[in-house]
């Protein structure tokens, strides 16, 4: 039911059917639909944009020059060690993205001020992604936020029919819908068409597709901050499989479906709840044993009302 | 159908991190009841319920809650060294944790603040992404979101007061979200809570109480502001 006279983000073939129709580049219903849903000034939603891009920009510099270490120490200053390393594995640019998006996410992890894109656990992946971007191809910051906007009407999709909450769909829709975004933008900005877009957001879905949520300690911290890298290099592997128009073969929007059915049968032990996977391993479960907390009263007969 | 979600849920909101429910709610609970308490208390006792019993030294839902006591916004960084501004500004405070409490929602933490004689309880829940609900205020049932602006009222309990209260504000141009009243026993103290859409002037709240069967009124705007 599309009643009004804008996009409602729905799914992909409406997206491009309207763009193509009205003639208008992949932000611009993006940037109707904030104007008209919730009545946002144009200028506000620019300025919003611009200051999500800022604080991006700063984390990874804060995690590359501030002291990261986490509470339970699981994360102690990882990033910096990645990218002061001499060795590249594969090039210098490889390294300098994969320590970025590790930076940004570790200023999450230690209580820094980032952005939730989608979400806080996975708020190191457009950061490391657009931060590289920006650096490697000149792109002027205005580009880079069309694009941003482009990955929010990734998001808005994607949680319309799968999920973007851990805890709802596992990692794969975290970090998943964050790599989705990421490679979108990266792919609008060096300036695919509609098709390459989409298609990037599609190969990345088939990527990250399955990954469960299973946090050590359920701390935002293991495996998340290492997914974040991983994530920032698929949403790149996919943005060049998808700029040379290699297809996807299953439509984006059948991409989504398929996360959506798998976030629905996973069980709950995968979902944010630190009862499987990497949180259920033996060292997981001692990590868990010396940072939760037990000095905790249990009450018998529910007093306190 | 719900609400639509804005490009904002999707890059935002900024935030100081790990988790939005174990910071930004916490935070913005602790925001919600100095606006209750009236101002920022020289001591609390603070207790986290239920899962964040176990859980919230790990996530700093420590320093989120004594930030939001010592009204720090939700994107401060100053979030993180919150036990050194807390000791420099002292504010004295006791963590328990409490396990099993069924009758609450998993993250929720009870707040008991003092200043000389004066004390006040409340009770948050920290619902995800940032959103709270304040359950009770000094027993009463609450159950405001502070997502827009909250007044309430204490009253005694007497016919017509709530249709007098609710023509008010209409007359404001307020319009009424969503509205709780609680008992205390019969014709005994009355607990009025209304969220607004828009915020109301001073005036108003001054004239609800002046009136002579009104006891107090607490107004909160908008306590990300
Ligand atoms: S493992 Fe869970 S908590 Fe960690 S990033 Fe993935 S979805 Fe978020």
């Amino acid at each position: 039911m599309q009643t009004e006279d804008y996009l409602l983000f729905d799914d992909f073939k409406s997206w491009k059917k309207y763009c193509e129709k009205h003639n208008k580049l992949l932000f611009e219903p993006v940037l109707d639909y904030e104007i008209h849903q919730k009545g946002t000034k144009e200028t506000a939603i620019w300025e919003g944009i611009a200051t999500a891009y800022q604080v991006m920009c700063e984390a990874v510099d804060t995690g590359l020059n501030e002291e990261m270490t986490s509470r339970s120490g699981m994360i102690n200053n990882g990033a910096k060690k990645v990218y002061r390393y001499p060795k590249a594995v594969l090039s210098a640019e490889f390294q300098r993205l994969i320590a970025r998006a590790l930076a940004a996410k570790e200023v999450n992890s230690c209580m820094g001020r980032v952005v939730a894109a989608p979400t806080a656990g996975a708020s190191g992946i457009l950061p490391g992604t657009l931060y590289t971007l920006q650096e490697l191809h000149d792109i002027p910051n205005q580009k880079i936020y069309e694009g941003m906007l482009v990955g929010a009407g990734i998001a808005l999709i994607i949680e319309r029919n799968a999920s973007i909450a851990g805890a709802v769909g596992g990692c794969q829709a975290e970090t998943g819908t964050a790599a989705a975004m990421a490679s979108g933008a990266i792919v609008y900005c060096l300036g695919g068409d509609i098709n390459q877009v989409f298609g990037a957001v599609a190969i990345t879905i088939q990527c990250m597709l399955g990954l469960v949520c299973d946090p050590v300690a359920g701390l935002v911290e293991i495996p998340c901050v290492v997914r974040n890298a991983s994530a920032a290099a698929i949403a790149y592997s996919s943005a060049q499989i998808s700029l040379a128009s290699v297809d996807s073969v299953i439509p984006v929007d059948e991409c989504i479906m398929a996360m959506g059915e798998i976030g629905q049968a996973m069980e709950a032990r995968y979902k944010e709840t630190a009862l499987g996977g990497l949180a259920a391993t033996p060292t997981g479960q001692a990590i868990s044993r010396r940072v939760l907390i037990h000095d905790i009263e249990m009450l018998d007969d529910e007093p306190e009302q | 159908m719900a609400e639509r979600s804005s490009v904002f849920d999707m890059i935002g909101p900024v935030m100081i991190g790990p988790s939005s429910s174990h910071t930004a709610g916490v935070v913005r609970i602790a925001r919600a009841a100095i606006r209750v308490f009236g101002s920022i208390p020289d001591e609390v006792d603070i207790t986290f319920y239920n899962s964040f019993a176990r859980t919230y030294e790990g996530h700093g839902s420590d320093k989120a809650i004594l930030a939001g006591l010592l009204d720090f916004k939700t994107d401060d960084k100053r979030i993180k060294d919150a036990f050194e501004h807390a000791k420099q500004q002292g504010l004295t405070y006791k963590f328990r944790s409490v396990g099993n409490a069924a009758i609450y929602h998993p993250n929720t933490i009870k707040l008991n603040m003092r200043k000389g004689a004066h004390e006040v309880e409340v009770i948050g829940v920290s619902k995800g992404g940032g959103l709270i609900l304040i359950e009770e205020v000094n027993g009463f049932a609450a159950n405001f979101t502070s997502s827009l602006h909250t007044l309430i009222i204490f009253a005694k309990d007497q016919p017509g007061s709530i249709a007098f209260i609710s023509d008010i504000i209409a007359h404001e141009d307020g319009n009424i979200a969503t509205m709780s009243v609680t008992r205390k026993g019969k014709s005994g103290q009355a607990c009025l809570v209304l969220e607004i859409d828009t915020g109301i002037r001073m005036l108003t709240k001054d004239y609800i109480e002046s009136l002579s069967w009104v006891d107090q009124v607490i107004y909160i705007p908008d306590i990300d502001m």
